[in-house]
């Protein structure tokens, strides 16, 4: 097996209120000792309970905010901040409102300086998330669907390594919800782009994942790494994939009882 | 969706519109001059005018504002309301005027010299017209100047504040202080300071433009979100992005605010520092037209006063509207 594209050793962080700081109990333990390799080309979810540090670890990975123990590295190299080598969606309303469509799936190439030679890009990425006829729409006046396509694009016209998602769905309808994922699974094929999701829905993560990381909280950890064992074509009504759902579903609950037995107080 | 308003209502309201000027217009024409009043010709290239022949054309480019502004609405059915709503405001405006020029021209009932009659105020276009002019250009010159460097500094200084926090610590208290001082207070200290009477005005204009500027822009740029500013981080953006990519067009409705209310004090400074003592603008021109008894005059800087600045916030709306188009409710 080759060299995992991303390596976590023995993770820590603790979030501090600023504003009770004196106080010891307003720090909360995150994360504990997470370790974790995501390999080139995968599709990685991470799915847990809200409070779990889910979206924590995805911002550690995206160079968003930085441990307090262990390591974090990209192909050898530690993570030390943002880098457009590491493609972030965010849950919603990241999109400059100032700006068009158009320009919001620029904003990459200005931001990194190399709007002039590669300004041809952006049409190729408006078609690929399918918003032709809506270059000079500014987010307002967009459905929430097409501005996290707008994202995701955004994320994608820097030719990242690894697209980092958190939960661009999880405001979403279903119908849209699911035209996203397909649109996510034929880029993440078209590519073999490297993804990773933050989601709380375990039937998204089946659908999309090769892996699933399920996390439990307080403080929150890695509890088990399922590996998804079905066709890349995937069938939400299929008895294997309903036989998955029931597995992680089953697994969830015992990691959540295992989790309710920790004494908290031990760990802070 | 409204209902469109039909061509029919637009052209009442045109012709109620015109009504009230034709009076205004007809009264001038047809009531004599009861009161002694002189009544010089003044040769316009090869145009001979009166002061009533003079007023007269004057309501007649109103009267084909008010026709042109009704054309443009039946093209436009957006603009339709608001053209028929105001009918009855824009005749009762002819009456007032037919009621204005009986009483302070054709009569002379109201207080003299104070309350001359709408056709010598605008005599003094005929008697003064280029030196109202030249007072008005002066009066734009020294207002951009003053208004302009205001709009630099509170710009700078908002953004400076705004971004970083060690400035925000150590000079934001020196603008909330100097900022609820009432500009007039520094005049004295204006006029020992600068060398000559320009540019303590300036100087007036820019201090009163500066505080609302600056306290607006570094609010808009405080309140940009943090998820912003790590989507562009994400992208690759360095600082210099965030602050001009990012924060500045985030804080751009709050610099209009700021911008918006600073035009205000700055159109008080002016006038104010040109009473007080410029060589010349409109407030001067006010100042010695009321020395020589000439209120026409003074009523006419007025008007002009009224246009100059209505155009000059015209043009600001119009700037901001452009600018601020991404807003929501606003449309394309």
């Amino acid at each position: 097996m080759s060299q995992p594209i991303i390596e976590i050793k023995q993770v820590s962080r603790i979030y501090v209120d600023e504003d009770r700081s004196s106080d010891d109990s307003s720090s909360v333990l995150a994360l504990k000792d997470i370790n974790l390799e995501v390999e080139e080309g995968e599709f990685l979810s991470i799915i847990g309970p809200s409070g779990c540090g889910k979206t924590t670890l995805l911002r550690l990975i995206g160079g968003l905010d930085k441990p307090q123990a262990g390591e974090l590295t990209m192909a050898g190299e530690k993570i030390t901040g943002p880098d457009p080598k590491r493609g972030y969606v965010f849950q919603q309303g990241s999109l400059f409102p100032w700006l068009t469509v158009e320009k919001n799936i620029a904003a990459g190439l200005k931001a990194r300086g190399v709007f002039r030679q590669s300004r041809d890009r952006v049409p190729e990425f408006i078609r690929l998330v399918g918003l032709d006829g809506f270059e000079s729409a500014y987010p307002h006046q967009i459905s929430g669907g097409m501005a996290q396509r707008v994202a995701i694009a955004r994320a994608l016209i820097n030719d990242p390594q690894i697209l980092l998602l958190d939960e661009p769905m999880g405001a979403l309808d279903s119908f849209t919800r699911a035209d996203i994922q397909d649109k996510l699974l034929e880029i993440h094929r078209k590519d073999h782009k490297t993804m990773i999701l933050v989601t709380h829905d375990v039937d998204e993560a089946i659908y999309l994942s090769d892996r699933i990381v399920i996390m439990t909280p307080r403080p929150g950890k890695i509890h088990e790494i399922v590996s998804v064992n079905l066709p890349a074509d995937r069938d939400r009504t299929s008895s294997d994939f309903l036989e998955m759902r029931k597995e992680i579903m089953r697994r969830f609950s015992k990691a959540n009882a295992e989790a309710d037995k920790v004494d908290m107080a031990a760990y802070i | 969706m409204k209902r469109e308003i039909p061509v029919r209502n637009v052209a009442r309201a045109a012709l109620i519109t015109v009504l009230g000027f034709l009076i205004a217009i007809l009264g001038n024409l047809l009531i004599p001059q009861v009161a002694e009043l002189t009544v010089e010709t003044y040769k316009w290239g090869p145009f001979l005018f009166n002061l009533n022949s003079f007023y007269r054309l004057v309501l007649g480019l109103i009267i084909v504002f008010y026709l042109i502004a009704g054309a443009r609405a039946l093209k436009r059915p957006e603009l339709r309301p608001e053209y028929v709503k105001q009918k009855w405001f824009r005749f009762a405006m002819g009456l007032v005027l037919l009621v204005y020029d009986l009483a302070g021209t054709k009569l002379r009932i109201t207080p003299q010299p104070f309350f001359p009659g709408p056709a010598e105020v605008l005599k003094t276009f005929l008697d003064d017209g280029p030196y109202l002019m030249q007072n008005t250009l002066f009066s734009l010159r020294l207002f951009g100047v003053g208004f302009g460097i205001g709009i630099l500094l509170g710009l700078t200084t908002g953004v400076l504040i705004g971004w970083f926090p060690k400035v925000y610590y150590w000079v934001y208290p020196i603008v909330r202080i100097t900022g609820v001082i009432p500009a007039v207070a520094w005049m004295p200290f204006a006029l020992t300071l600068f060398p000559n009477a320009f540019s303590s005005a300036v100087f007036l204009m820019a201090i009163c433009s500066w505080f609302p500027i600056a306290s607006q822009t570094a609010f808009g740029i405080q309140t940009t979100e943090k998820s912003q500013f790590e989507a562009a981080r994400t992208l690759g953006a360095k600082n210099s992005f965030l602050v001009f990519h990012v924060a500045i067009p985030h804080a751009m409705p709050q610099i209009f605010n700021g911008i918006q209310s600073a035009c205000g004090n700055s159109f008080t400074f002016l006038v104010i520092a040109e009473m007080m003592g410029q060589p010349g603008g409109l407030g001067y021109y006010i100042n010695i037209s009321k020395i020589w008894a000439i209120y026409g005059q003074v009523f006419a800087a007025i008007l002009v006063m009224a246009l100059l600045f209505s155009v000059i916030i015209a043009v600001l709306n119009q700037i901001k509207a452009y600018v601020l188009r991404w807003q929501k409710g606003r449309f394309v």
